[in-house]
């Protein structure tokens, strides 16, 4: 903010000769140096950013030729595939997000109870940390295919084996692919969340202790509340990368479980057909924002509350 | 060497309602040890923080050496600075970081290795110059800071309240034996303090500051004797300044004060002022404590209230009328809690001051 | 909380009473300690098996023969070894990239107050909750206008652009943790602005600037949506077995999961000191 400098009088200073000429007057050094530095930054993301948000909705309403048309709409919306995915991909982060909190949360809650060989269970906790979502969907793969370990297991108790992954089974189809996000992403939430613990000080937890709360009292009324923001943090983040599940989704499921971005794929590297791809890509950005907002009114948190995860 | 002519420098923060340091100026002869004395938010630090070049006035100019720096960075004023968190780059040695300037200054190695092993020399140093300022105490890392600093020879060397973090110990040590480096190296200093025992033993000359300006500056003694205001005089000196607010009775023979139903004498100033009520200063240890003795001559009789025995005198809280006063005495002293007491206050130590605006007159 | 020698103190004879009846926690720790863990050991087991033991039914826990058949028919299968310097080039192009634009960026946010900052902020904060990888769709047209589709050059732009927003948060907080006297004590010793960030903070900040970049690498060499709509022939790794993998046989799967894996096992071994300093005060 610009301040320019005003010489006030003074009547007690006393070296100052009564009657001279009044100061030299400054404008406040305006320093340009952090819009230098930021430039850099500002301009990459507008052009392989914002450029391309609206080259999205531009691509969705036109032709090849580039006239303005609703047909790559119509499109997307009249594919066998649509509702289908969309209710997928809703479904699927439905389920998943709030389950994976939960899990983060009492993964969070363990690891600080102090128990003997934290450090272990949270570098093994961790691990799934920096594994890829195609890498997990392989994983997953490796252990629910027909020829795979849960049927050795099965077969070792007499059972034959269970055709989990094929397209005749859409729902253990969907809930591997659960267990398989929850199995990749549960350590970044709880990597938010421990952050989030970490910051609240113990003083109210013993306190509330003392004061004759349950442990599970004290969850509820003490920590969850003050954990709201990186709990919103959490949500937040989980949830849009829910909605651009892909590489789990078809090492597990191929095509037998559409959702949205890997119809998106789909649209653009099989069908060629770029405009549709834009229409899905455009649903998604459409229900991040939406979801996002949803978040941020629901869990109202203030801004000085609100963690720089 | 050089000389500090700070001219009507004004600067307020944004966001600040008054300005941090108020169209101050403030001359400071070459070689002068300058102390800026005040409690927290005065300003101090910022007015040297404007000398050093780290914050830029609104108005006004710094001139060092008969040079305007105003404009100036810090580089490039010939000054260096000891921080008060001493500001030691932790991922060099204690040797890397005092012969930091120089390195920046492109002095050959001979020449840097010579200098920083006399600077090290006089803060006794030498054993540490290979640790890195982790392994080094509080106490040992000021001295590196300070080392760092006068290894430049600076034109103007600047402290930032450079004992403040230094346990009391520590602090009346290094207090002398920064008395004594000072005095050798001989460079004109400017000294940011709060502690008004600091300012006492090291300045050369003290500016009393407040609410960013300045109230007096003058030798540590006559800042000590003769304060400008009731709050210079009550801020410096341990303990603080007795003030007695007391009516003025004037009289063509003699003026007198009262203080409750006591009166004492006063010189003609005082009422020639033309105040009803003005305030008398007295320190504590100026003060004669008898008990009473009947006749009680230009005296003050008064209560002793609290008795606080601290090793090498006593200080006694005393009652006169509704207010109070602090008195020192002898340790032998007999007096307890609720005794009468007879108090004598040296004439020629007694200030006069307005009750308005707490300035002193002319005494 | 210091320990007296002779007794202990109120806090931890309630811990210790509180300690022998946790072990349902400790139960709850193994499960799912188990599961995280065991997949992992599958998958590496699965790759290091022969590739007649791959199609094999039923398959046992602990294998039978340890081969690196597998692992070698994957690396040397058409494609595939080209696919993964092509996934290093990427990712260390997308390192520099978004370090040398992100640096400056979270040094600005750190030390200046500035008209905007805290819109930027906001913004930035906003872009990492939004599906960036989605973006790919629209930039491979304008790719293939700037011939510059089908590159690793591609890739690593919107690589960058993922990782960019992280990157100058990350950046931003580890300069903060510099005190600024430090700065400002080199200044008046001589330095230029720039000479005392090349001088003092950059060696200070360098071990979390380091940390963030190995977020980064990783980030880049997981990526697998935008890399595999961007590339057709310079397919990274991902995109290289995204690609073939639904045709592909067993042990090429499992070989391939297994390398996708191996990079971030490493990097977790790295960083786990890391985290742990991190959240030392609370793990104990």
């Amino acid at each position: 903010m610009q301040t320019t400098g005003v010489a006030i009088p003074s009547s007690i200073s006393q070296d100052a000769a009564a009657g001279q000429a009044p100061a030299v007057r400054r404008a406040r050094r305006r320093t340009i140096a952090p819009y230098l530095l930021l430039a850099p930054t500002v301009i990459f993301m507008a052009v392989f950013f914002l450029w391309p948000m609206l080259q999205a909705v531009a691509l969705a309403f036109q032709t090849t030729t580039g006239q303005f048309s609703l047909q790559p709409v119509q499109t997307m919306l009249s594919d066998v595939n649509f509702w289908p995915s969309v209710r997928n991909t809703l479904l699927l982060t439905l389920v998943i997000v709030p389950s994976q909190v939960v899990l983060a949360l009492i993964m969070a809650l363990l690891l600080t109870a102090g128990l003997r060989g934290s450090g272990a269970l949270l570098y093994a906790w961790a691990v799934p940390l920096a594994i890829s979502d195609l890498a997990a969907g392989i994983v997953w793969f490796a252990i629910f295919t027909q020829n795979g370990y849960v049927n050795s297991v099965l077969n070792a108790f007499g059972v034959g084996p269970i055709i989990f992954l094929s397209y005749e089974s859409p729902v253990a189809l969907f809930f591997i692919v659960v267990i398989a996000e929850a199995w990749r992403a549960t350590a970044i939430v709880m990597v938010i969340l421990i952050a989030g613990l970490q910051v609240i000080p113990r003083d109210y937890s013993e306190a509330g202790e003392v004061f004759g709360a349950t442990a599970w009292q004290r969850l509820r009324y003490i920590t969850l509340p003050l954990l709201r923001p990186s709990l919103q943090v959490a949500l937040i983040l989980r949830t849009i990368l829910a909605f651009q599940m892909f590489a789990v989704v078809i090492a597990l499921a191929g095509r037998n479980l559409p959702v949205l971005a890997g119809e998106a794929y789909t649209w653009y590297g099989d069908n060629h057909n770029v405009g549709v791809a834009a229409a899905y890509s455009l649903l998604i950005m459409i229900f991040s924002l939406v979801n996002t907002g949803i978040y941020l009114r629901v869990l109202r948190v203030q801004d000085e509350q609100a963690r720089m995860v | 060497m050089a000389d500090i002519v700070i001219e009507r420098l004004s600067k307020t923060y944004s966001g600040g309602k008054a300005p941090a340091v108020n169209d101050l100026s403030l001359t400071i002869p070459d070689r002068q040890f300058m102390v800026l004395l005040g409690p927290s938010g005065c300003g101090k630090t910022t007015l040297l923080r404007m000398v050093a070049g780290l914050e830029y006035p609104d108005a006004g100019r710094v001139m060092i050496g008969g040079r305007d720096v105003t404009d100036l960075p810090p580089r490039k004023r010939d000054i260096a600075m000891v921080f008060q968190s001493y500001a030691v780059f932790p991922h060099m040695t204690v040797f890397d970081n005092i012969g930091f300037g120089l390195k920046m200054k492109r002095r050959p190695a001979h020449e840097i290795k010579q200098r920083v092993e006399q600077a090290a020399g006089l803060l006794q140093l030498e054993p540490y110059l290979g640790r890195y300022s982790a392994q080094l105490s509080g106490g040992q890392r000021q001295r590196v800071a300070v080392a760092r600093a006068i290894v430049m020879e600076p034109s103007v060397l600047l402290m930032d309240e450079p004992l403040s973090n230094l346990d009391a110990l520590l602090r009346l040590q290094f207090r002398a034996e920064l008395k004594k480096l000072v005095k050798e190296i001989q460079t004109t200093t400017v000294y940011v303090t709060h502690d008004q025992v600091e300012a006492l033993s090291l300045g050369d000359r003290v500016a009393v500051m407040r609410a960013g300006n300045i109230l007096q500056v003058d030798s540590p003694m006559t800042v000590y004797d003769f304060p400008a205001t009731e709050f210079v005089g009550g801020f410096i000196g341990n303990p603080p300044m007795n003030f007695l607010r007391v009516a003025v009775r004037p009289d063509a023979g003699q003026t007198r004060v009262v203080i409750g139903d006591q009166e004492l004498p006063a010189p003609a100033e005082v009422a020639a002022a033309g105040d009803d009520t003005v305030l008398l200063g007295i320190r504590a240890e100026y003060i004669q404590a008898s008990s009473p003795n009947g006749a009680a001559l230009n005296g003050l009789d008064a209560q002793a209230l609290v008795v606080e025995p601290l090793g090498s005198h006593l200080l006694i809280t005393a009652g006169v009328g509704d207010q109070q006063l602090k008195v020192v005495t002898r340790t032998d002293f007999e007096v307890q809690p609720g005794q009468r007491l007879h108090l004598q206050p040296e004439v020629d130590k007694i200030r006069w001051l307005r009750a308005s605006d707490g300035t002193l007159l002319r005494a | 909380m210091a320990a007296s020698t002779a007794t202990l103190s109120n806090s931890q004879v309630i811990a210790r009473r509180r300690r022998s009846n946790r072990w349902p926690l400790y139960v709850v720790a193994v499960v799912l300690t188990a599961f995280f863990v065991v997949p992992i050991y599958l998958i590496a087991v699965a790759a290091m098996s022969p590739p007649a033991e791959i199609s094999a039914f039923p398959k046992t826990l602990i294998p039978r023969s340890i081969s690196f058949d597998t692992l070698v028919y994957f690396l040397t299968f058409r494609g595939v070894l080209p696919s993964i310097i092509n996934s290093i080039v990427v990712a260390l192009l997308t390192l520099a990239l978004s370090t040398l634009i992100g640096t400056p960026g979270g040094y600005a946010l750190a030390r200046y107050v500035f008209r905007g900052r805290d819109p930027f902020r906001v913004l930035i904060l906003v872009s990492r909750a939004f599906p960036i990888s989605i973006l790919a769709v629209p930039l491979a047209v304008t790719f293939i206008n700037w011939n510059l589709y089908d590159t690793v050059v591609a890739v690593a732009l919107v690589h960058t652009t993922l990782a960019l927003p992280t990157t100058v948060l990350i950046t931003s907080s580890i300069f903060l943790a510099v005190p600024i006297d430090l700065e400002e004590a080199a200044w008046t010793l001589g330095c230029t602005p720039a000479g005392a960030f090349m001088r003092v903070v950059l060696p200070l900040a360098l071990p979390g600037i380091a940390a963030a970049s190995i977020f980064t690498f990783v980030l880049s060499w997981n990526e697998v949506f935008a890399a595999s709509i961007l590339t057709v022939q310079s397919h990274t790794l991902p995109a290289q077995v995204l690609a073939s993998l639904n045709e592909s046989p067993l042990p090429y799967r499992f070989a391939g999961g297994f390398v996708l894996i191996l990079p971030s096992l490493i990097f977790i071994l790295i960083i786990r000191r890391y985290l742990l300093n991190m959240w030392g005060r609370v793990v104990k």
